[in-house]
């Protein structure tokens, strides 16, 4: 088995735990590389089906071409779509610093999602190497009733046995990516040959290394065009990833107080 | 619309594989004391490959100089605001590190003992562990806590890092100190350290080159060290290990799902389902692909979440353990483990809690603590509890037959995590000594068999005979006086009138039993044989007198449901002291010289019954006494 092969084979199993473990589950479509991958490894891991619910938390500020991305691919995969509408601006706390705050109606978007639909699971495509707060996550992890994760202390996690025994009102955040890394999502991108919204390839000289919001995500400076020349791009870059997302670097803690609250 | 989305013109024909994909991932945990310099480490290691990312220096430096201290390197995984105010590290992190030859994954571990569960947490996913001790301090609790630990977890590459050289002024002298105490610790554990390296992580002596400071040390910087290990091996060369997960059925396909933990599996191979020991041949091994163009796979190996269909509908369920039908686990309801206790309640005798093991989930009961391991200097106490962070070796009971294995021959399926209420409060690993694998005993080789219907009911014999028949079943330790009482009951019983028969160890072992030796499944396979041979007697109309040690409540239970409700267990009762003064047989002088190996009491265990029929106790009453006690019992019982 090489590298790609453990890891589907790891993340198949974090999906298939995480269907029969727990009532009612969802996972988080953002449209981006990192979530088709995860849609991806569900119809790998389910023999062609995907047998709980996608949900885009849709803020309504997503480029044209990731909404016509969304419209083609939930048909052509045969996926049960959730789409609401994320709260408006004006519900969202005003303290926080304002890229933080148009990231924030997402976690909105997704506690109201929670109760609509009463979803004690959601499968989120989360990265160790993205972000130093997620890469202390845990494969499952618990968020109480009002969806904040407490991470300081967080249940033990070995042998791939995972906690899933809560008591009534925690709901699990379940991340079968965890354990992957930029550079292998695109191998596997590549080895799959996934169809991805092409904000991801430059054009004029730019491309999106991390897709968001529009407003909150900016493009990054590259010729990389196709896959293999966002491979190479990738082996040599000494950037982080989410540098275009802008909420990330706002202030010291903006990361930590939005994980807390329930950002993804 | 079509035109915004790129399909990708790639093939694999096109475009070999590059590189990375077949790249080793290593991972490598830091673990060590509190205050002994990991996380430092681990962010002068990742500095040292060339791994940090454009800014992170600079951040750190701010961040640093907000707080009013020197860089602080340990800010790259120390990512909560609580973690750098404290300067501690509370949950573990991973970070890649860009290494020559092969990727490389480390994971920092919290060192103080507040925070052991998350040590665990990052402990149990590395192939191989960098100890680190500060000279100054050298080797305290945690460091030697986390060596054990290594150990449980099943970690065998360690290299040990004495770090904060500096503070010792670079002393060789002081170096051989710790490096000679903590190989002495090490050792009696059974680990060996690849090797001890002396560094300074903070100002990078020995990290990525070579130390000016210490040119007395001639060995490989920690860099190089990582070279040094390897991935950990799959488990493909193992017997087949297949763990059901789930059963699917989203069309007409019965999907049975799950991960080979070891072994192989292919297409017309026959597989045993256990506990419920059903088997049937694998028909197909299913697979997705986009198109459907793939011809599905023949064969699949450890590692792979694979989904398989049967030949027959056999009932199969999520915790069955699939495997090949010569080398399957084994199947008990008593096992003994050696655990770590992570739980905020101490883990008591008697507890109830629940074990997953694989996909199994059993309720178990805590049936002794034999011993608990004091980590520090390894002296070993009785206790009746374990307490966090306490390592013990204890015996628990299900309340219905489970598969597993030994961790020694097969670490997959030979460890569990142990649940208490809601939590996962501790994980154990596997060893039979001294219990029986039961899978013989509980398995009907033969078929076609139909039960002879008896022409003369049960109570026309019991007229004719004038009381029923039954089993008094003797259950203690050697030297209890079972024997000594069967004999007197018998003969007593006979001179009433009774139809009475003793069977006792010594004689059935000459006849019925000649092929059985000691080893735990004989001792068990002897124990089903009488109860069988008792249970047709009892059927006879006779009472009939057993007289063995049966030291395990399973062969009991077996035994009595072997002759239902005409089986009576009593506990001829002494303590141990009491049976070794008596010592009949001289067999206790031979069990503590060490010429009788697993002797019950001494070096066997003795399940004492839970809720017996009746309880003698020879070393409070004279035998007389204890035979009245016996007729008053039978002349009340086996009235018709």
């Amino acid at each position: 088995m090489n590298r790609l092969d453990q890891l589907e084979a790891q993340s198949i199993y974090i999906l298939r735990e995480a269907f029969n473990r727990i009532d009612r589950i969802a996972m988080l479509w953002s449209l981006g590389k990192d979530s088709n991958v995860m849609v991806w490894l569900s119809k790998k891991a389910f023999f062609g089906q995907v047998p709980f619910p996608v949900m885009h938390l849709d803020t309504g500020l997503e480029f044209p071409e990731t909404y016509a991305f969304r419209e083609r691919y939930a048909k052509e995969w045969n996926l049960k779509l959730i789409a609401d509408a994320c709260p408006p601006l004006e519900t969202i706390d005003d303290s926080l610093p304002p890229a933080s705050r148009v990231a924030a109606r997402k976690t909105a978007g997704l506690k109201e999602a929670v109760e609509k639909y009463q979803l004690n699971g959601i499968i989120a495509g989360i990265r160790r190497d993205e972000q130093s707060m997620r890469a202390k996550e845990r494969v499952f992890s618990p968020r109480n009733a009002e969806g904040t994760w407490d991470f300081r202390d967080q249940p033990p996690e070995f042998w791939d046995q995972y906690k899933t025994d809560y008591p009534p009102g925690t709901h699990l955040r379940i991340h079968p990516l965890l354990h992957w890394t930029e550079l292998d999502i695109w191998r596997y991108i590549q080895r799959e040959e996934m169809p991805l919204v092409p904000l991801y390839f430059a054009r004029n000289g730019e491309r999106f290394r991390s897709l968001g919001e529009i407003g909150i995500t900016f493009p990054i400076k590259s010729t990389a065009s196709t896959v293999e020349e966002i491979i190479a791009e990738l082996e040599v870059t000494r950037t982080e990833e989410r540098a275009g997302r802008a909420m990330d670097h706002e202030s010291e803690d903006a990361f930590e107080r939005l994980r807390a609250d329930g950002y993804m | 619309m079509a035109e915004n989305v790129v399909k990708l013109q790639s093939s694999p024909a096109a475009s070999p594989m590059p590189s990375h994909a077949h790249k080793d991932l290593l991972r490598i945990v830091i673990v060590g004391h509190v205050d002994h310099g990991k996380s430092t480490l681990v962010g002068r290691l990742v500095y040292d490959t060339d791994s940090l990312p454009e800014g992170k220096f600079e951040s750190i430096k701010a961040m640093s100089e907000r707080r009013g201290m020197p860089f602080e390197w340990a800010f790259l995984m120390d990512a909560m605001q609580a973690e750098r105010d404290q300067g501690i590290t509370i949950d573990t992190a991973q970070i890649w590190l860009k290494t020559k030859g092969r990727d490389t994954v480390i994971i920092d571990a919290p060192g103080h003992k507040e925070f052991l569960k998350n040590m665990v947490t990052g402990a149990s996913q590395a192939d191989a562990a960098l100890l680190v001790i500060d000279a100054e301090e050298g080797v305290r609790e945690q460091s030697r806590r986390h060596g054990y630990l290594l150990h449980l977890l099943g970690i065998r590459q360690v290299a040990v890092v004495v770090n904060k050289m500096d503070l010792v002024n670079h002393s060789q002298d002081r170096f051989h100190t710790v490096e000679q105490e903590i190989r002495k610790y090490l050792g009696s554990i059974g680990v060996t350290p690849q090797l001890v390296i002396p560094v300074s992580a903070r100002n990078g002596d020995n990290m990525g080159v070579r130390s000016a400071n210490m040119p007395w040390y001639t060995g490989p910087t920690v860099v190089e060290a990582l070279e040094h290990f390897s991935p950990t091996a799959s488990h493909g060369d193992l017997p087949l290990r297949f763990p059901v997960q789930d059963v699917y059925k989203f069309d007409e396909r019965r999907i049975i799902a799950g991960r080979i933990e070891s072994g192989r599996l292919s297409v017309g191979d026959t597989l045993i389902f256990s506990p419920s020991n059903k088997s049937a041949k694998i028909k197909t091994i299913e697979n997705w692909s986009p198109d459907d163009k793939k011809a599905l796979p023949m064969t699949a190996q450890a590692g792979q979440s694979v989904g398989i269909t049967l030949d027959e509908q056999i009932f199969v369920e999520r915790g069955d353990i699939a495997s090949h039908v010569a080398h399957a686990p084994i199947e008990t309801e008593v096992f003994r483990a050696r655990v770590f206790w992570l739980g905020r309640e101490p883990l008591k005798v008697g507890g109830a809690y629940k074990v997953k093991l694989g996909t199994m989930e059993a309720p178990v009961r805590v049936q002794a603590i034999e011993r608990v391991i004091d980590t520090t200097d390894l002296n070993t106490v009785a206790a009746p509890q374990v307490e966090r962070n306490q390592v013990a070796e204890i015996v628990l009971r299900a309340r219905r037959m489970i598969a597993l294995d030994e961790f020694q021959t097969h670490p997959r399926t030979g460890r569990f995590v142990i649940v208490d209420k809601y939590d996962i409060a501790g994980g154990g690993i596997i060893s039979m000594e001294g219990y029986a694998d039961q899978r013989e005993l509980i398995t009907q080789r033969s078929t076609n068999i139909t039960r002879v219907e008896h022409a003369i009911p049960h109570a026309e014999r019991w007229r004719r005979n004038g009381h029923k028949g039954g089993v008094i079943w003797m259950t203690g330790l050697s030297g209890a006086c079972k024997s000594t009482l069967a004999v007197a009951l018998e003969k007593r019983l006979f001179e009433k009138g009774y139809h009475t028969y003793i069977l006792d160890g010594d004689n059935v072992r000459h006849g019925l039993n000649a092929n059985l030796g000691f080893s735990p499944e004989d001792r068990a396979e002897n124990i089903r044989r009488v109860g069988e041979v008792a249970a047709l007697f009892a059927q006879a109309g006779v009472i009939v007198i057993t007289s063995f040690i049966s030291p395990y409540r399973s062969d009991r239970e077996r035994a009595r449901s072997a002759a239902g409700e005409h089986f009576h267990e009593i506990h001829v009762k002494a303590d141990l002291a009491t049976c070794e003064a008596r010592d009949p047989k001289g067999l206790y002088k031979k069990a503590r010289s060490g010429q009788i190996l697993e002797f019950t009491g001494i070096s066997a265990p003795y399940e004492a019954p839970e809720e017996p029929e009746l309880t003698v106790d020879t070393a409070a009453q004279p035998a007389d006494a204890c035979v009245d006690t016996l007729i008053a019992y039978v002349e009340r019982n086996f009235r018709i």
